[in-house]
C-alpha cells in the first residue's frame, strides 16, 4: 500500500485502497493456481461462454499467451542491444490482450494504443511489423484496413474517438444488428488506466453513448501510468464510470484469459447486435517497466510486483489446462519450441529490416500534389546529388 | 437559373447542398447544425432534406467532433465539420494537428481523411471574446493540412465543393463578417473556366502596388483600391484564397508587375501568414522590388473587446497609410 501524505479530512479514494484485489464485482473464472472457480454473481452471466470452450480452445489460448510473451521479450532484448529505440513491454498483460483479441471477429476493427502487441498478434499482424515504429524506420508498420487493426497511437486518448467515429460509420453502413453473423461488426478501442483521464477518452464515452455505437472500450488497468498510480488518475474505477455515460461497465480479472475472453465476447456480441457500447476494465498489472526508458524502482515497491507475479496469467492457464487434463508436458514443450523459433524469426527480421530511402520522408504527406512539399523534395534530392558529384566531403 | 444573386452564407449552403446531393457519403457534423441550421444558419434546411444521419447534431465537444469525424472518414465517409466559432477550435487542435494532418503519412498513404473543417473566422461583428479570432496560421504551419479562405459568395459556392471533393483534409475559413454580403453566383457546373482550390486570383488590376489579402480583408482592400484611385493611385488586389499551399506563381507575377507589395490580414502580424509571404517575396522577387514588403494586420495582442475592434482590424486608413509608406521609397 503506497504511503501517501493526505490531509486528514481527505477521503481516501476507493481506487487507492488495494491495487492487488479487484473486489467482488470482478469477473473471474480461475484462481491464481488455475483452479476453476464456482459461479459467482459476477461471473454467472458469462459462464456459458466459458463452458462452451473446447480443450483445443484452451490449448490455443495458452499458445497465444506464451508466444506473445516471447515476442515481447524479444522486443525488449532488441532494444537493449540497440536494435530498437524503444520498446513498451506488455509483460503481465498477455491474458488481457489475448482474451480481448481472440473475442474479435475478422470484420471487427481494433484501435490500439502502443502496447497492444498481443491484440496485434490475434489480428494476424506479422510480429516483425510491430518493430518498424520502434526501430524508427516508419511511423506505422502495417496497413490498418488489411487486418482491421489501426496503427499504434502515441498521443494518449486520440484513438478512442477514431474508434467511436468508425463505429458510428458501421452503424450508418448497416452492418450492425442485421442478425447476420458474418456481417454484423463492432469496434474495440484500447487504452490504459492513465488514458481514462484524457478528454478524448471521456468524449468518446459521450459520443458512443449518445449514438449507441457498436463500441467496446477496453481499459487495461495495469495500475500505473508511467510513475503515477490509479489514485492520481481517478476517484472511482473506470468500470464504474460507464454507467454515468449510459451503458454498462464490467470489471474483469485481466490475468484470467478465460474471463477476459468471455466478457469481451459478450460485449462484442451486444455491440454487433445493436445493443450499444460496453466499457470493460481489465484489472491487471504491468510487471515490467513502462517502457525501456523507464525505471520503476523509483516509484513502486518490489513487494507489490511480487504479489502480482503470483497472479501470472500464463502460470494460471497452464495450471488450468493441467488440472483439467487438457494438456501434457509434450504440449508445453512444443509451445516453448515454437516460441524459440518465433524469437529467432523476429530478431532476424529486425536486423534485416531495410533502411528506408531518405527521400521517402517527403512522400504521402498529401494525396493531391502540394507544391511546397514537391519543391522541398526536389531541393533535397539536388542537395544530396551534389555530394555524389563532388565526392566525399 | 444559371446565375443567382445570393449572400455568402447562402453560397456556402448551396455548395453544401450540391456536395451532399452529389455524394451520399458527405456528412455534416457540428453543434446546432441540424434544426437550427448552425448559429450562422449556414446549414439551414439541410437536415430537413437529408435527415439526421447526414446532418448530425453532435455533443458539445470539439475534440470529439473532429476525432469521430476521423473515424467516420476511415470508414469511407466525407465529414464536413462545423466549428461554431474560430475561438472554439482549440479543444480540437490536438486531433487536427496530431491525427488529421498526419494520418495519411503515418499510414504511408493507406488512409485518406477527406474531412473539411469549416471555421467562421475573423472579427468585425461586435462579438464577445473568443468569437473574432484568426487562427489560420496555426494550421497553415502544420504539414498535411490544406488551408483555404473564401471571400465572396461565388467563390464560396465552388470552393466548398472543391474542398469536400479533395481527398486531403481541408481547413475551410469563412469570413463571418461577410456572410451577409450578396453577389451574383454562377451555379452552372458547365460554365466558364473555374479556379482551382489552390489558385490565387487578381481581383482588381493595378500598376503601382499589390495588396495581398484573403477572407474578410479582400473586400477591405478593394475599398482601399477604390479610395486610392480617387487620388490617382493604381492598386492591384490579389485574393490569395489558398493559405496552404500558397499560389506563389500568382503572387510572384503580381508583385513583379508592380514592384511593391503589402500583405493585409486580421491575424496578429507576428508570425502571421504575412511573415511567410513577405519572406517569400523577398527571396523570389528581390530584384523587382521598389520597396520592402509591408504588413498590415491585427496588433500582437489578444483580440480586443469589440469597442476597440475598429482600431484593431486593418481598415482603410491603416492600409492607405502603408500604401503611402511603400510609395515613398
Ligand atoms: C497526450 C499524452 N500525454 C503524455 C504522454 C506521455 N505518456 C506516454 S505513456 C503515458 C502513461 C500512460 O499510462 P496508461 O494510460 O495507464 O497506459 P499504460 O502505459 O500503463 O499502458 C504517458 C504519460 C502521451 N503519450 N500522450
Amino acid at each position: 500500500m503506497p504511503d501517501v501524505a493526505v490531509h486528514h479530512e481527505t477521503v481516501v479514494p476507493q481506487a487507492q485502497q488495494d491495487i492487488t484485489d479487484g473486489g467482488p464485482d470482478m469477473v473471474q473464472f480461475v484462481d491464481g493456481e488455475g483452479t476453476r472457480l464456482e459461479r459467482t454473481p459476477a461471473n454467472t452471466p458469462y459462464a456459458d461462454i466459458v463452458e462452451a470452450l473446447t480443450p483445443e480452445d484452451g490449448r490455443s489460448m495458452y499458445r497465444d499467451l506464451v508466444l506473445v510473451r516471447r515476442l515481447d521479450a524479444e522486443g525488449h532484448a532488441l532494444q537493449r542491444q540497440g536494435e530498437l529505440g524503444l520498446w513498451p513491454s506488455l509483460l503481465g498483460q498477455e491474458a488481457a490482450q489475448v482474451g480481448a483479441g481472440r473475442a474479435m471477429r475478422s470484420q471487427d476493427f481494433a484501435f490500439p494504443g502502443y502496447r497492444e502487441h498481443g491484440v496485434a498478434w490475434c489480428r494476424g499482424i506479422e510480429p516483425e511489423q510491430l518493430l518498424a515504429l520502434f526501430r524508427g524506420v516508419d511511423n506505422g508498420g502495417w496497413s490498418p484496413s488489411e487486418l482491421n487493426y489501426h496503427l499504434y497511437t502515441i498521443v494518449i486518448g486520440n484513438q478512442m474517438l477514431h474508434a467511436t467515429g468508425y463505429a458510428m460509420g458501421m452503424q450508418r453502413d448497416g452492418v450492425v444488428g442485421t442478425g447476420d453473423e458474418e456481417r454484423d461488426a463492432a469496434v474495440m478501442a484500447f487504452t490504459g488506466d492513465g488514458g481514462t483521464a484524457q478528454g478524448d477518452f471521456n468524449e468518446s464515452l459521450v459520443f458512443a453513448g449518445v449514438a449507441n455505437a457498436p463500441l467496446v472500450i477496453f481499459v487495461q488497468n495495469n495500475q500505473w501510468a508511467i510513475s503515477e498510480p490509479n489514485y492520481k488518475q481517478f476517484r472511482v474505477p473506470p468500470y464504474q464510470r460507464a454507467q454515468g455515460f449510459g451503458f454498462p461497465g464490467i470489471r474483469v480479472d485481466g490475468n484470467d484469459v478465460l474471463a477476459v475472453y468471455a466478457v469481451t465476447k459478450a460485449a462484442l456480441d451486444n455491440a454487433r447486435s445493436g445493443q450499444g457500447p460496453t466499457l470493460i476494465e481489465a484489472f491487471t498489472y504491468r510487471l515490467g517497466a513502462h517502457t525501456t526508458s523507464d525505471d520503476p524502482t523509483k516509484y513502486r515497491s518490489a513487494a507489490e510486483v511480487d504479489i502480482w507475479r503470483e497472479k501470472d496469467p500464463i502460470k494460471r492457464m497452464r495450471g488450468f489446462l493441467s488440472q483439467k487434463g487438457y494438456a501434457d508436458d509434450a504440449f508445453y514443450a512444443s509451445v516453448d519450441r515454437e516460441a524459440d523459433e518465433l524469437a529467432v524469426r523476429v530478431r532476424t527480421a529486425c536486423q534485416n529490416m531495410p533502411e528506408p530511402s531518405q527521400e521517402r520522408m517527403f512522400d504521402e504527406i498529401y494525396v493531391d500534389p502540394h507544391p511546397v512539399v514537391e519543391r522541398e523534395k526536389a531541393q533535397f534530392l539536388e542537395y544530396q546529388a551534389g555530394f555524389e558529384t563532388e565526392g566525399a566531403r | 437559373m444559371a446565375a443567382q444573386k445570393m449572400t455568402l452564407a447562402k453560397g456556402i449552403n448551396a455548395g453544401l447542398r450540391a456536395a451532399m446531393e452529389a455524394d451520399p457519403k458527405v456528412l455534416l457534423m457540428g453543434e446546432d447544425v441540424g434544426k437550427l441550421g448552425g448559429v450562422f444558419r449556414i446549414t439551414e434546411g439541410l437536415q430537413k432534406d437529408f435527415g439526421e444521419d447526414r446532418v448530425v447534431d453532435t455533443p458539445l465537444a470539439e475534440s470529439g467532433i473532429v476525432g469521430t469525424a476521423i473515424g467516420l472518414a476511415m470508414r469511407g465517409y466525407r465529414p464536413v465539420v462545423e466549428i461554431q466559432f474560430d475561438g472554439f477550435i482549440y479543444p480540437a487542435f490536438d486531433q487536427i494537428v496530431s491525427q488529421l494532418a498526419k494520418m495519411h503519412a503515418r499510414s504511408r498513404g493507406a488512409l485518406r481523411l477527406p474531412i473539411v473543417i469549416r471555421v467562421p473566422f475573423g472579427g468585425g461583428i461586435g462579438a464577445v471574446e473568443h468569437h473574432s479570432e484568426s487562427n489560420e496560421a496555426y494550421f497553415a504551419h502544420t504539414a498535411g493540412l490544406r488551408v483555404v479562405a473564401c471571400s465572396d459568395p461565388a467563390d464560396a459556392y465552388w470552393m466548398i465543393q472543391q474542398a469536400i471533393s479533395s481527398d486531403d483534409p481541408v481547413m475551410f475559413y469563412e469570413p463571418k463578417r461577410r456572410y451577409h454580403e450578396r453577389a451574383e453566383v454562377d451555379l452552372d457546373p458547365q460554365s466558364g473556366s473555374r479556379l482551382g482550390l489552390h489558385d490565387a486570383r487578381v481581383v482588381r488590376d493595378g500598376t503601382q502596388l499589390t495588396l495581398l489579402a484573403y477572407g474578410p480583408t479582400v473586400k477591405t482592400c478593394l475599398q482601399v483600391a477604390d479610395a486610392a484611385a480617387q487620388e490617382g493611385i493604381s492598386l492591384q488586389v490579389v485574393d490569395l484564397r489558398s493559405l496552404s499551399p500558397l499560389d506563389t506563381e500568382t503572387i510572384d507575377r503580381a508583385v513583379k508587375s508592380t514592384g511593391r507589395a503589402i500583405v493585409v490580414h486580421e491575424a496578429s502580424t507576428f508570425l502571421g501568414l504575412g511573415s511567410e509571404i513577405a519572406a517569400h517575396i523577398q527571396q523570389e522577387c528581390f530584384h523587382h522590388l521598389e520597396a520592402p514588403v509591408l504588413r498590415v494586420g491585427g496588433y500582437n495582442i489578444p483580440y480586443p473587446p469589440s469597442r476597440f475592434e475598429e482600431e484593431f482590424l486593418p481598415g482603410l486608413d491603416r492600409i492607405l497609410e502603408a500604401v503611402d509608406r511603400s510609395l515613398a521609397y
